[in-house]
């Protein structure tokens, strides 16, 4: 938690012990359980974990989407250009979305509105930041998707998304989020519901814009393989906390986190002999609705002993610019 | 498209060749002597005998048949039994008075129906969400004629704001045109705001937990364009499926308003139509009518292509 006031004046995007939880019948789910980060200019951050860690909630968090009925962002901090996007009116917070920071989903079968073309959906956006006319803004549409390497973009902008792949809906996707030139770009699993070839397609795609624009990404997956490919610094997420940061050659390279090793091990490698068995972490995520106390990821830790069931770890430097929620990290890196 | 339309004329035709022939026979199947029937029971044998001959009673039945849908195809309805007169004369006398209620009562309806239906969507549980569920259940289950009374005595005999009943056509002038209507409008509309604004709120609720809303929030749209620009296009058909069916229910809504309300519409015509056993009137009517609903699902169906791309015939 010390990391962020040793950064200095590039960080993009600040946030600090920020705390989501959802509502249901008679539960609370502490989403988010407080968590420090920093986006610096022009990065690329990876947010690793598996499903239900809490990657998205952050991003949702972030620009303030969650569902307004059964979640809240109860606490922390989300600063962007010294203002606190949390305290923001919505309208604010509205001319902050889409231009600023924008965002794109994992799903682009059906995160296009089905009743408006692609060049009208990507239009709206300019519309709603710029003081462009509409014939202007189908313009820039239109080289928006040239920029994401559509063929033929003059007659895309008229295609209805259900005339289009899923491959070209997720590049619309990205042309629309990238239509106002924002600062941070947020990747909530942009490549997770395509097809492998496509997959690789957009990725590169994602990471020529990136350089081209300037544009800071935070980059959403499970995938840690993208994440080499794609990202310079990395966040893994365990039960709605940060267990672990890093740049990406000392995340593969000295894993400090049991839970970082064990989603190290269980990635695929060609060069490993076909018929061993895929390592896995044993055990199950933990609930998330009664109060945890000692590490989370203890009950499933190999190197747990009595001070990880019992205080909670907080993030702390075991390198430069590396940080681990682990009592034991020491030992974790020498195994 | 246009192939899809000629389809559904062809098929439109064998609709009203069957509700033709239900109608034909709803004079032959009724009881006893139709002539003697509508003649009434003072009838003269003179009279019973000059009402067959008018009718063609005596010709064999299937001739009657095909000379009664040629007459209709030639613009022909034929002649009122009790006022003497052609019926589409006497139909298109009472034709404003109901076209005007009609309209006026959809107008309402649909804008505050889908208005209503919107803001309770977008608040879920919220004060006008509960509203509408509270205002449902009275538009539901209060009748017409109740509604109607109660407006006609409070608005029109307690304070004084609008006349009573009646109808002034619009010719001579717009302003009393519109006072006689406001009360026989809202009477008949509250069941169809009600029902129409269900349907828009559980379309729209429907719509606004689809990804791309979120997609839509994350462009930086203000909340007037998320419900009227994204969320109401997609939550369309369901609404104007339910309009069309409301406009179609309208017609018999408009029989108990007119009454209640002593407008001289076609309601009123129909009514008095039963009493007198003045089948002609009551068989144009229910051609007419029937010839009306069936375009207007033709309407609604097309309309679809409107509001949903993905829609083609």
């Amino acid at each position: 938690m010390q990391m962020h006031q040793t950064v200095g004046g590039d960080v993009l995007l600040d946030v600090r012990d920020l705390q989501t939880h959802f509502y249901g019948e008679d539960s609370v789910t502490r989403a988010l359980g407080g968590i420090s980060f920093q986006v610096k200019k022009g990065e690329t951050l990876g947010v690793v974990g598996e499903s239900g860690c809490g990657k998205s909630v952050t991003a949702l968090s972030i620009l303030r989407l969650l569902p307004r009925l059964t979640a809240k962002t109860v606490g922390g901090q989300v600063r962007f250009h010294g203002r606190n996007l949390l305290e923001l009116s919505d309208r604010e917070m509205r001319q902050i979305r889409g231009d600023q920071i924008a965002m794109i989903f994992q799903e682009p079968m059906t995160s296009l509105n089905p009743v408006y073309t692609v060049g009208h959906q990507i239009a709206e956006v300019i519309q709603i930041h710029t003081k462009a006319s509409r014939s202007v803004a189908m313009a820039r549409a239109g080289e928006m998707l040239r920029l994401v390497r559509i063929a033929d973009p003059e007659r895309r902008v008229n295609n209805y998304p259900h005339e289009i792949s899923g491959g070209m809906r997720q590049r619309a996707m990205i042309a629309m989020a990238l239509a106002c030139s924002p600062e941070l770009l947020i990747a909530d699993e942009p490549t997770t519901a395509l097809d492998v070839t496509i997959q690789a397609q957009i990725l590169r795609l994602i990471v020529d814009l990136k350089e081209r624009t300037g544009t800071a990404v935070m980059f959403i997956t499970h995938d840690l393989g993208v994440v080499a490919e794609t990202c310079q610094r990395v966040i893994v997420m365990y039960a709605g906390r940060i267990v672990e940061q890093a740049t990406v050659i000392d995340l593969f390279a000295r894993p400090a986190h049991p839970y970082t090793q064990g989603l190290l091990r269980s990635v695929p490698d060609r060069r490993r002999a076909r018929h061993r068995r895929l390592p896995e972490i044993p055990g199950i995520v933990p609930s998330l609705r009664e109060p945890i106390t000692g590490c989370s990821f203890a009950p499933r830790c190999p190197f747990a002993t009595d001070i990880c069931r019992e205080k909670t770890p907080s993030l702390r430097d075991v390198g430069s610019s590396h940080a681990t929620a682990c009592w034991r990290a020491e030992e974790v890196m020498g195994a | 498209m246009a192939a899809y339309i000629l389809r559904r004329m062809l098929s439109t035709i064998a609709v009203m060749a069957m509700v033709g022939i239900f109608v034909f026979l709803l004079l032959r199947l009724a009881p006893g002597d139709p002539a003697a029937m509508m003649a009434g029971k003072a009838a003269t044998a003179e009279r019973i005998a000059a009402i067959r001959e008018q009718l063609g009673l005596n010709d064999p039945v299937p001739i009657q048949f095909v000379r009664w849908v040629r007459d209709m195809l030639g613009g022909d309805f034929g002649i009122s039994i009790f006022a003497g007169r052609p019926v589409l004369e006497l139909i298109s006398q009472r034709l404003e008075p109901t076209l005007s209620l009609s309209i006026l009562t959809m107008i309402l309806s649909v804008t505050i129906g889908v208005c209503f239906g919107i803001l309770a969507a977008w608040r879920t549980g919220g004060l006008v969400d509960r509203l509408l569920t509270a205002f449902s259940a009275f538009g539901y289950s209060v009748p017409v004629f109740v509604i109607g009374y109660f407006l006609i005595y409070f608005f029109a005999i307690r304070i004084h704001w609008l006349p009573v009943q009646g109808y002034v056509p619009i010719d001579r002038g717009l302003g009393p045109w519109f006072a006689h209507l406001i009360l026989p409008t809202v009477a008949l509309g509250l069941g169809y705001i009600a029902f129409i604004a269900r349907v828009t709120r559980a379309s729209m609720l429907e719509v606004l937990s689809e990804d791309y809303m979120r997609t839509a929030a994350a462009k930086g749209a203000s909340s007037y364009a998320i419900l009227f620009h994204h969320a109401l296009k997609n939550a369309g058909v369901p609404i104007l499926t339910v309009i069309g069916i409301s406009f179609a229910y309208l017609i018999g809504g408009v029989v108990l308003t007119e009454t209640v309300f002593n407008i001289p519409g076609i309601g009123r015509l129909v009514v008095d139509a039963i009493n007198n056993r003045d089948y002609p009137i009551i068989q144009s009517v229910l051609i007419l009518t029937s010839g009306l609903y069936v375009l207007i699902n033709l309407a609604v169906d097309l309309s679809y292509t409107l509001v949903d791309p993905r829609i083609r015939y």
